[in-house]
């Protein structure tokens, strides 16, 4: 008896410790084949085209400026829109509804959340864009607005999921300490439950702002897909073209190797290490607040 | 240990099938009784008629299974290089590199034309121009023109409309349109111009937006676009796509289209290809707007 149960306790650690290894090693796995197909593209590829701003891979422009200016646009464009209306009903739901409405919504929220983007994208050239067009008089409502208006739309179920969770899990005698001293219920939500919140929500917004730049699909069928530079205010209602749209757009054609498939690579890097930058971004601030208040607590 | 071989005997049982048959160059067959299957891939401008084919195919053949996929002529043709298709479709002919890189993988591609297709320019309805000659067309997609007054309609930005770079159609009508069948010419398209994932995409965003400009093959127009006649260059008469303009090679944007196959295609795909050519098959053609080949 002793022995089978010890040999299934070593069954499931093993299994559990090989779980938790092959995430690192997927993504160093992924890592390494990235760099080795895209590291290529800077020597095929002169920097100064790589970095110029018009990109037509059928003629050998591979300027990338462009797409990484469209994801840019559209990523904070759907932030914009998705941190105060994910972290609000984060809030409703959490601190505010009554039961009823509790329960009705957080299933809503999950199915929101399971809507598949081409759905979304759909709907976006369908109505969205149309809508757009005329209600800004623009010459079309394929652009960075509409894009980000559905990104938003995506990231912010996974928003309210991890806010609300986060702000569930503060204790409730925070909350009774704060009604106790006075406090509104406002008050109490913006300086006591969110605060204590915080690392939580942080993490919420960076999963959110990680959905909107990785999202493919729908920024393709309704951005446009222009290679503009976007330059100033008047770029948000102008067509671009992001990073992952190129990709998916492109990878088709480039199966057999050389500079375009090379360069499609490297702007995979590149979107590679803006979700890197922002993860430790996020972990760098989720860091510094639980110092803190470790030190408020000692 | 005895449960340790039992999993690994469950695991090997339930890989192993999923191993067999893959890769393989020609279509796979286990005994004359068993399903023969076709893979048929490329342009998204043959995807429908491809389908059509097959499913009459099918019918008249139930032991023979097609699969149509589109992806646009350069999705096709990589996947023939790489030797993971029986057919590529292709709205271009293949280039001269892509010969090249196929020969290095061993792939002998090899052309049938199968059918033609007139490019259609279209509008929204509610844009009143009528007509526009070739050069008018190349100066508005290469950005030289911006508001369709310049084209004697009314005063509206114009907002070009393309296929994606992977599609074949794009490459035709660069070459043929915007550079005129000039190899040395090097207009380019306008970077504003929206370039769109499908077909449909294109006659959705024109059938509802009057500022837009879009083209699409014969077979993809629907009432809700307007199609304008087009003039050769140094012509002033102005040509509507049809099946009759596009055979006696009046109306200026018409190609061919074609498949290609590794090598002198042999069995259910020689077959196949021999019946494309027939007048049945050749009668779905007209049905769904492309032009027949007159053998």
């Amino acid at each position: 008896m002793e022995r089978k149960e010890a040999f299934q306790t070593f069954l499931i650690t093993t299994f559990i410790r090989i779980s938790g290894y092959s995430t690192i090693f997927f993504v160093g796995m992924i890592l390494v084949f990235i760099l080795g197909q895209g590291l290529p593209a800077l020597k095929e590829v002169e920097l100064s085209s790589l970095f110029s701003t018009r990109w037509y891979p059928i003629e050998g422009f591979f300027g990338i400026l462009p797409l990484i200016g469209g994801s840019i646009v559209v990523t904070i464009g759907a932030t914009l829109i998705a941190v105060p209306f994910g972290i609000g009903t984060a809030i409703y739901i959490s601190e505010i509804a009554p039961r009823w409405a509790r329960e009705l919504l957080k299933p809503l929220v999950e199915v929101l959340a399971g809507l598949p983007s081409v759905v979304l994208g759909f709907i976006g050239i369908v109505s969205l864009s149309p809508f757009i067009r005329e209600f800004f008089n623009l010459p079309t409502g394929l652009s960075a607005l509409t894009g980000s208006l559905l990104l938003g739309a995506i990231a912010i179920p996974t928003i309210v999921s991890v806010a609300e969770d986060a702000l569930d899990s503060v204790p409730k005698e925070y909350r009774d300490g704060a009604f106790a001293l006075g406090a509104t219920k406002w008050q109490t939500i913006w300086t006591v439950t969110l605060p204590a919140a915080k690392s939580g929500v942080l993490t919420a917004i960076m999963l959110g702002i990680a959905r909107s730049i990785g999202e493919t699909m729908t920024v393709m069928m309704v951005t446009g897909n222009a290679p503009v530079l976007p330059t100033g205010l008047e770029a948000i209602v102008s067509p671009i073209r992001t990073m992952t749209a190129t990709i998916a757009a492109e990878m088709g054609e480039v199966a057999n190797g050389g500079s375009h498939y090379a360069v499609l690579f490297f702007i995979a890097i590149v979107l590679f290490l803006i979700s890197l930058v922002i993860n430790i971004a996020a972990s760098a601030v989720v860091f510094r607040e639980t110092k803190r208040s470790e030190k408020i607590l000692s | 240990m005895v449960n340790k071989k039992i999993i690994i005997l469950l695991i090997l049982l339930f890989t192993l099938p999923g191993c067999s048959g893959s890769n393989s160059n020609s279509p796979s067959s286990n005994s004359s009784e068993s399903q023969i299957y076709i893979e048929n891939k490329g342009s998204d401008t043959i995807v429908n008629l491809a389908l059509a084919w097959a499913e009459e195919y099918q019918n008249i053949h139930p032991n023979i299974s097609l699969s149509v996929t589109g992806g646009g002529s350069g999705t096709g043709i990589a996947a023939l290089i790489n030797n993971t298709v029986d057919i590529a479709n292709a709205s271009r002919s293949i280039k001269d590199k892509e010969i090249e890189n196929a020969n290095e993988n061993n792939v002998e591609p090899l052309e049938f034309v199968i059918a033609r297709d007139a490019i259609a320019v279209i509008i929204n309805p509610e844009n009143p121009v009528e007509k526009l000659s070739l050069q008018q067309i190349s100066d508005i997609y290469s950005g030289k023109f911006t508001n369709w007054s310049e084209v004697g309609g009314e005063d509206r930005p114009i907002v070009r409309l393309s296929r994606e770079t992977n599609s074949g159609t794009h490459v035709y009508f660069l070459e043929q349109v915007l550079r005129l069948g000039d190899k040395e010419n090097p207009t380019f398209f306008s970077p504003l111009t929206l370039l769109l994932p499908s077909s449909e995409g294109i006659i959705s965003e024109v059938s509802q937006n009057p500022n837009a400009i879009g083209y699409d093959g014969l077979g993809y127009i629907t009432d809700e676009v307007k199609v304008v006649g087009v003039s050769q260059v140094g012509s002033t008469e102005y040509i509507y796509p049809s099946v009759a303009t596009v055979n006696s090679g009046e109306y200026p944007i018409a190609r061919d289209l074609y498949m290609y196959t590794n090598g002198q295609p042999v069995g259910e795909i020689e077959e196949y290809l021999n019946w494309i050519f027939s007048e049945a098959a050749q009668e779905i053609v007209a049905e769904l707007g492309f032009v027949p080949i007159i053998k």
